[in-house]
């Protein structure tokens, strides 16, 4: 009889699905693993967001927001496995913050028709919507990171490149890889040298890489690093004493978690960054009423205004916003994937709608067409200061050189189109 | 009662010599590939096929590919990982058509045909059609094989924890060679390889549109031919000269068995099923791979773990033990995530304690593995119900 009872539990467990109307919101989450000091703060803040609007809003257009974490300690055979997990949910966007696994994602979540966003990573050619129909990677993607961190370098120098030496320390990954064809282009066009020195995962172990930058004294290292292999890098360049204000980072290696292991040596260090900093947004004071102070927070909640917390902040806006102009132009509150689809492709993000959500200047005006998945390619440049703690932005929006970028992502695209025979979409 | 040899009479050497002579393995066998073959395709749904009985499809080929070489043969390797990375780059290259370059334009003295000492442009000298994903996935068994034996050199002149730390080089070497050699990828700007869309008899059994049952049944097609073939060669001459050499290696040679052709064929035979293991979780289960990310140590010591907590030097085992380590995490999640709605990394962390605490409590209790306890288990039938 016992047994019954507990089989008989265990089967109402299961069968209690979800049987209230809900917008699903996977967050393919690592709070395990070399790479969990990047992917709590993201984590936090993009479940944050969305209990603030549950809270405050109730949802969005009236209907409750449900968040699932899964985890995927950042490995793509997990993150795959997580996806095909919470497909069946309902779930409107998935976010894996990953490149690895946005490649696995690509095809399945086509073949699935669920809209995938890598906000800032994945596969930058997704920027051309002709090809990649539910692949988004506004507002920025890498090779705009590889042109903003060389533009940036130019202003530096009075616009003038030749004869320097720029070094690219990166993840030996397909996230690490992504930018090297298009810095490649830039030493090119801008008459720089070139040189490439690969990190392998987790990069707790990066002696030689710095012996050999001490050696071969590069003016500038850029780093495309995530995880412990940021840490260990600032660490590193201020063991051999290279000057921290030519070292940049993208905007995946430029959180508080960084540069705090190194102390006062990591004091200049710059990294980009595709939002703004900081907690004092209006946006702030209403998370910490409906969220910290009401025991919601998601995770240990002392993340809350970090670099990579404001990232998940401004990637679960983005999504909220894109399901909210889904709803406008189905006339349909509780919006199917496909649904969110139209509303990613049909968001346009404007600084009043910013101010309207408590964001001013929060991140960069953009709107995504039909052909163009890619928002905007602009970012800012920020720098640490070790003394007060925080990051500084030094820049204005500098856009990316699209002269460059265009080419390339055409060329991949099209290459993935004529592979998979995908026929072009907008005409 | 039901489970003896009493009354099962065996009229010819082969009756006698079968894998299952008692007449309810022979059926309880019959039956599970009955189910295998014929129930479970019709109930898979994606989940089930890619995430749970793919996986535990290609780690079991793993698995028995490992066994026959630590397990039968005596001789230990952590380069798993690595030689299940040489099957998939080999399989996607057979896939998408083996091309050979060579310097059309050299500037610099032309040392060799295919090496040019200065600055070079390449061309295209011979490209072979794709192959059929069937026959890219037995191929890779083959190249695999020819690795394998290429490592196992040292083999006959070192053994022990000397042995597991040159195919630990091996492990890394491998792994290093796929993330920087272009080649091996054709040239993709990240590094990773994506399986193309394939068709076996007009079923798509690769690519994102792949249905379930094709995938599963390609994985149980190989699993099943890997481990018959595996079971009769290790009760054959071959498996006896490995299974001499485990035992004795000195004893072994001096009764004439030949260690450099038993070692060598244990390690082609062995690396043959990695190979064809690593090729179907590139293609047919994943999709796409990155050698790092998936192929990389602790895929070493997962296929290890497997066997160790199977039972060295058995088939059944090699399955026993990848069903353990790959349901017990997914148990696990949905035991504490699912049912008592715990937080993800909470769960995450759990696993590793819980599957660390298992493996050194198998060590400790039952170090022959799952298998031994299968084996005690089936002893104790036979005698039931009148135990003596």
């Amino acid at each position: 009889m016992r047994k019954k009872l507990v089989t008989l539990a265990l089967t109402a467990a299961l069968a209690a699905g979800p049987a209230m109307a809900d917008l699903v919101f996977p967050s393919l989450s690592y709070r395990t693993g070399p790479y969990a000091a990047g992917g709590i703060p993201f984590a936090d803040g993009y479940a944050d967001y969305f209990t603030l609007l549950n809270e405050r809003d109730g949802g969005i257009g009236g209907v409750p927001i449900r968040v699932i974490e899964c985890e995927t300690a950042y490995n793509t055979e997990k993150g795959a496995e997580c996806y095909e997990r919470t497909k069946g949910e309902g779930s409107l966007v998935y976010q894996p913050l990953s490149t690895g696994i946005t490649y696995q994602l690509i095809p399945k979540t086509a073949a699935d028709g669920i809209p995938l966003h890598t906000m800032g990573y994945g596969r930058t050619s997704a920027a051309n919507g002709k090809v990649f129909g539910n692949v988004f990677n506004y507002p920025a993607n890498y090779w705009d990171g590889a042109s903003i961190a060389v533009k940036y370098l130019l202003d530096q120098n009075g616009g003038d490149l030749s004869g320097k030496t720029i070094a690219l320390i990166y993840h030996n990954s397909a996230y690490g890889k992504e930018p090297i064809r298009t810095l490649t282009d830039l030493s090119e066009k801008h008459g720089f040298e070139f040189k490439t020195i690969a990190v392998d995962h987790p990069g707790q172990e990066q002696k030689s890489q710095w012996l050999q930058i001490r050696r071969e004294r590069p003016d500038y290292v850029l780093m495309w690093g995530w995880g412990v292999m940021n840490q260990v890098a600032i660490q590193e360049a201020a063991n051999i004493r290279f000057p921290m204000e030519n070292f940049i980072g993208v905007w995946w290696s430029g959180s508080e978690n960084d540069v705090r292991p190194a102390g006062a040596a990591a004091n200049g260090y710059k990294s980009l960054n595709m939002h703004n900093v900081g907690r004092d947004f209006p946006v702030f004071e209403d998370i910490q009423k409906y969220v910290v102070d009401a025991g919601k927070a998601a995770g240990a909640g002392d993340q809350v205004g970090t670099v990579l917390y404001n990232r998940g902040l401004y990637a679960a806006m983005l999504a909220a916003e894109a399901a909210r102009t889904a709803q406008e132009i189905h006339g349909e509150a509780d919006i199917t994937p496909a649904m969110m689809r139209d509303g990613m492709e049909a968001l346009v993000m404007t600084e009043a709608r910013m101010t309207e959500l408590g964001m001013p200047n929060f991140g960069p005006e953009f709107s995504v067409s039909c052909e163009n998945h890619g928002g905007s390619g602009q970012g800012k440049v920020q720098q640490w200061n070790a003394s007060s703690g925080q990051w500084e932005l030094v820049s204005d929006w500098i856009t990316s050189d699209q002269d460059v970028i265009m080419p390339l992502v055409m060329e991949d695209s099209e290459a993935f189109a004529a592979e998979n025979n995908i026929e072009m979409r907008c005409n | 009662m039901f489970y003896r040899e009493a009354g099962d009479f065996k009229t010819s050497y082969s009756n006698d010599s079968q894998t299952f002579p008692i007449k309810f393995d022979r059926y309880r066998y019959y039956f599970v590939l009955f189910v295998a073959f014929a129930i479970l395709p019709f109930i898979l749904t994606d989940y089930w096929a890619g995430r749970i009985l793919g996986p535990f499809l290609v780690f079991s080929i793993a698995a028995i590919g490992l066994n026959i070489l630590t397990g039968y043969c005596g001789q230990v390797s952590l380069g798993t990982g690595g030689f299940m990375a040489v099957g998939a780059y080999s399989c996607f290259k057979f896939m998408t058509g083996v091309d050979i370059w060579y310097p059309a334009v050299c500037e610099g003295s032309r040392i060799l045909f295919f090496w040019c000492s200065g600055d070079a442009t390449y061309e295209i000298w011979f490209q072979l059609p794709p192959l059929n994903i069937l026959l890219s996935i037995l191929m890779a068994g083959v190249i695999t094989a020819a690795v394998g034996v290429f490592f196992g050199l040292p083999s006959l002149r070192i053994k022990g924890f000397y042995l597991a730390v040159a195919t630990l080089a091996a492990q890394f070497f491998l792994i290093w060679l796929f993330n920087s050699a272009s080649w091996f990828y054709n040239f993709s700007a990240t590094g990773q390889i994506t399986a193309p869309d394939t068709f076996v008899f007009g079923t798509q059994v690769t690519g994102a549109e792949t249905k379930p049952w094709a995938l599963y049944m390609i994985c149980l097609v190989f699993a099943v031919g890997c481990a018959w073939i595996a079971r009769n060669l290790t009760r054959g001459t071959v498996g006896r000269t490995w299974m001499a050499i485990r035992d004795m290696d000195i004893a072994a040679e001096i009764i004439g068995v030949n260690p450099l052709k038993a070692k060598l064929t244990a390690f082609a035979v062995s690396s043959f099923f990695i190979g064809i293991a690593g090729a179907l979780l590139f293609s047919v289960v994943s999709g796409s791979a990155e050698a790092g990310d998936v192929f990389g140590i602790q895929t070493s010591f997962q296929v290890l773990f497997i066997i160790i907590i199977g039972g060295l030097g058995s088939i059944f085992g090699s399955f026993a033990g990848a069903a353990f380590i790959v349901l017990l995490p997914v148990a696990l999640r949905v035991i504490g995530t699912d049912l008592l709605g715990w937080p993800s990394d909470l769960v995450e962390h759990f696993q590793f304690v819980i599957v660390g605490g298992l493996i050194i409590f198998f060590l400790i209790v039952e170090p022959h593995g799952l298998a031994q306890l299968w084996r005690l288990a089936k002893e104790k039938l036979r005698l039931w119900p009148f135990p003596y």
